[in-house]
């Protein structure tokens, strides 16, 4: 599909969709190392349904950028071979709701084959995969499912937000000797055909680089309260930052940008600072991230907390088709308001 | 086959025609000036069947309500030539609480236990359950077959293989139907499958395989009779793969750049009201009039479903359990 044009101007202030920033962080990965290669459904001539691979076929021809049968069981496990004899495989699962079919080759295999190998083994593969809702794909095609991925040992996972974090962490990710599982969200590619939020267009440097997997970014700074969040979410919370800022309310708000490994160091100063946290998750409330930041904060000093910690996740229900029932579940910006003034109530 | 017979194919296909020719209309009307998937009266990814309606009409209509239908992402041909209500499938598409899941499926996830009609959004994964279906119906006693339904891109998934040894193991009423419109999104066939014909996978795993090269109702319908006399005799499981054509997008807003077939598309619609016509089955009068009335049930459809409200947030969480 075509993406905004945005072939202009100088390096510093050359601005990048984050679909175009993560294929140019795969292009410059791929001509830099010849063990990189990209398989996946219709990544070739497609370019990939959410434009995850566009014009690498056209330059690295179809013995690089492989488009595959359905078969994601063979897909998946074919990548983690090719990984253990030395490539750089980068696999793309279309929507990340379909693991089901392979994850018996993700997760028994893809990544525990280097600890059952004490360590001789390595799994050096990029999972990207695209996730989340708010464009009425129903149950099957909407969901983040991170919290899955990061529970599982052995896999580290990446969410960039934006263009820039999308390019560093895949430049990242295709360098790490593990198997990186790169969740990107269809609602900050940039896509023409899909409603979209001004910050998937971003400043994004020409040269190749890295941004390191595990770090959280501040991408706001305040003091009342610490909204703790990734991906999509991540522009939600800054939009409702600045709304809450016009009622007195100052957030600061963190992009963890990983999941695995997690930057709680930078939740825990944060929190020390503010004493408030609401986590934003756009996964299944129980059981996961959005209970994991709580278990960081209340594990190290519960007394940091001057307010319970508060969650704002999916209501633990599948994602509905009908607008009304998908706005109901999923973190809006004006859900992330009411909640935050609950906190600080 | 009689006169009756053929024009009630007829009928059936200029039905499911006329259905998402108003889903068409309606899906892009309001996604101007810029055009945004989720924006509109019906929102969301959409897969239309045009010119695969042979398969359905020529499966389904030697079904009963009592027989299962599992149906993939691209569903309504089915669920339409398997009887579903049409005002229970409008109201579903258009996310209204009347749908027939009440608002909370959408067009890849209609379920009408009535009708024992099901689908799904994920490649392949209405086959095994079209077998517990089988299952259930041999166990009960009853004569009733399960028709499970994939493309021709899914049956490369391993729930296509494990779903044909099983059935055939345990000698299951199942029908296998293969809907080979040549593209998986993007992927041809031949860039997918290292075998020219499903049949002979259904073959090798003990099965009846049939393959319809023509996308002919009549010949779906032979095919299909067989098999499902077949399975209602309790003599196994059968697959039907039929050379069908998807005349347009893989959903709707795919440009389909990569696609070199577009001007060799043969719409079997009209060929087959020709074919009718020229047996002195069918009369432009009487086209004209099968037509009308498809679009007047269409337009009582689409207008219940407009009409209808939206589900109540405050509902969002009934129906997580029974
Ligand atoms: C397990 C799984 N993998 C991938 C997809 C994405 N996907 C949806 S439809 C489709 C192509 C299906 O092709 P085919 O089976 O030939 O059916 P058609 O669309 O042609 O009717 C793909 C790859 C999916 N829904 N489920
Ligand atoms: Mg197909």
């Amino acid at each position: 599909m075509v993406l905004i044009d945005t072939s202009s101007a100088s390096v510093s202030t050359r601005r990048l969709t984050t679909a175009k920033a993560m294929v140019e962080g795969i292009s410059q990965e791929m001509e830099r190392d010849p063990s990189v290669f990209v398989l996946g459904e219709d990544v070739g001539a497609y370019g990939g349904i959410f434009s995850s691979t566009t014009g690498l076929l056209e330059k690295f021809g179809p013995h690089r950028v492989m488009d595959t049968p359905i078969s994601e069981t063979a897909f998946m496990g074919l990548a983690t071979g090719a990984a253990v004899e030395g490539m750089r495989p980068i696999v793309e699962l279309m929507f990340v709701d379909f693991f089901g079919v392979c994850m018996d080759q993700i997760y028994n295999h893809m990544a525990k084959i280097h600890y059952e190998s004490g360590g001789n083994v390595k799994v050096p593969l990029v999972l990207m995969t695209a996730v989340g809702g708010g464009y009425s794909d129903g149950a099957q095609h909407s969901q983040c499912l991170w919290g899955i991925f990061a529970h599982m040992p052995g896999l580290k996972v990446v969410v960039p937000s934006n263009p820039y974090d999308a390019k560093g962490l895949m430049i990242s990710a295709i360098r790490d000797d593990n198997p990186v599982v790169y969740m990107f969200h269809k609602g900050v590619m940039g896509l023409p055909w899909m409603a979209k939020n001004p910050r998937s267009l971003g400043p994004v440097p020409e040269k190749p680089y890295e941004v390191p997997i595990g770090k959280a970014s501040v991408v706001r700074t305040g003091k009342d309260m610490t909204i703790v969040t990734l991906s999509l979410s991540v522009h939600h919370a800054l939009d409702a930052a600045d709304d809450l800022a016009q009622h007195g309310i100052d957030c600061e708000v963190i992009d963890l940008r990983s999941l695995v490994p997690l930057d709680r160091e930078a939740v825990l100063e944060s929190v020390s600072k503010t004493g408030r946290l609401l986590v934003v998750d756009e996964d299944y409330q129980s059981f996961g991230l959005s209970g994991e930041l709580a278990a960081v904060v209340a594990e190290t000093d519960p007394r940091l907390l001057k307010a319970p910690v508060s969650r704002l996740a999916i209501p633990d229900v599948p994602i509905p088709y009908s607008r009304t029932l998908e706005y109901a579940v999923l973190p809006t910006m004006e859900r992330i308001v009411s909640a935050a003034k609950r906190v600080m109530a | 086959m009689d006169n009756v017979t053929r024009l009630g194919l007829y009928k059936t296909m200029v039905l499911s025609r006329s259905f998402e020719e108003a889903i068409l209309r309606d899906y892009h009307a309001d996604k101007k000036p810029v055009w945004d998937i989720g924006a509109g009266l019906i929102p969301g990814e959409m897969h239309l069947s045009a010119g695969q309606e042979p398969v359905a009409a020529g499966v389904c209509a030697h079904l009963t309500a009592n027989d299962a239908v599992t149906a993939t992402h691209r569903p309504h041909h089915f669920a339409i030539a398997h009887g579903m209500d049409l005002k229970l499938l409008a109201a579903e598409i258009f996310g209204r609480e009347t749908g027939v899941g009440k608002g909370r499926g959408g067009h890849m996830h209609l379920f009408d236990p009535s009708i024992h009609f099901s689908c799904s959004g994920i490649i392949a994964e209405g086959y095994p359950p079209a077998l517990g279906q089988a299952f259930a119906f041999q166990r009960q006693g009853k004569d009733s077959v399960a028709v499970a339904v994939t493309g021709e891109g899914a049956v490369n998934q391993g729930a296509f293989h494990e779903s044909l040894n099983l059935a055939a193991l345990w000698k299951l009423p199942v029908v296998f139907v293969v809907e080979d419109n040549d593209w998986a999104i993007s992927v041809s066939r031949d860039a997918s499958t290292s075998v020219r014909s499903n049949a002979i996978r259904a073959t090798s795993y003990g099965i009846r395989g049939t393959r319809i090269q023509d996308n002919s109702v009549e010949g779906v319908w032979d095919a299909a009779k067989t098999a499902i006399e077949r399975a209602r005799a309790g003599e196994g499981p059968s697959l039907i793969e039929v050379h069908t054509v998807r005349l347009w997008g893989h959903f709707e807003g795919d440009a389909q750049a990569y696609r070199n077939d577009l001007d060799t598309l043969i719409d079997p619609i009209p060929a087959y009201a020709n074919q009718l016509e020229s047996d002195g089955i069918l009369t432009p009068e009487l086209a004209k009039s099968i037509a009308e009335d498809a679009k007047a049930r269409v337009d009582d459809a689409f207008e219940y479903a407009k009409s209808s409200p939206f589900p109540s947030a405050r509902e969002v969480g009934k129906y997580v359990f029974a």
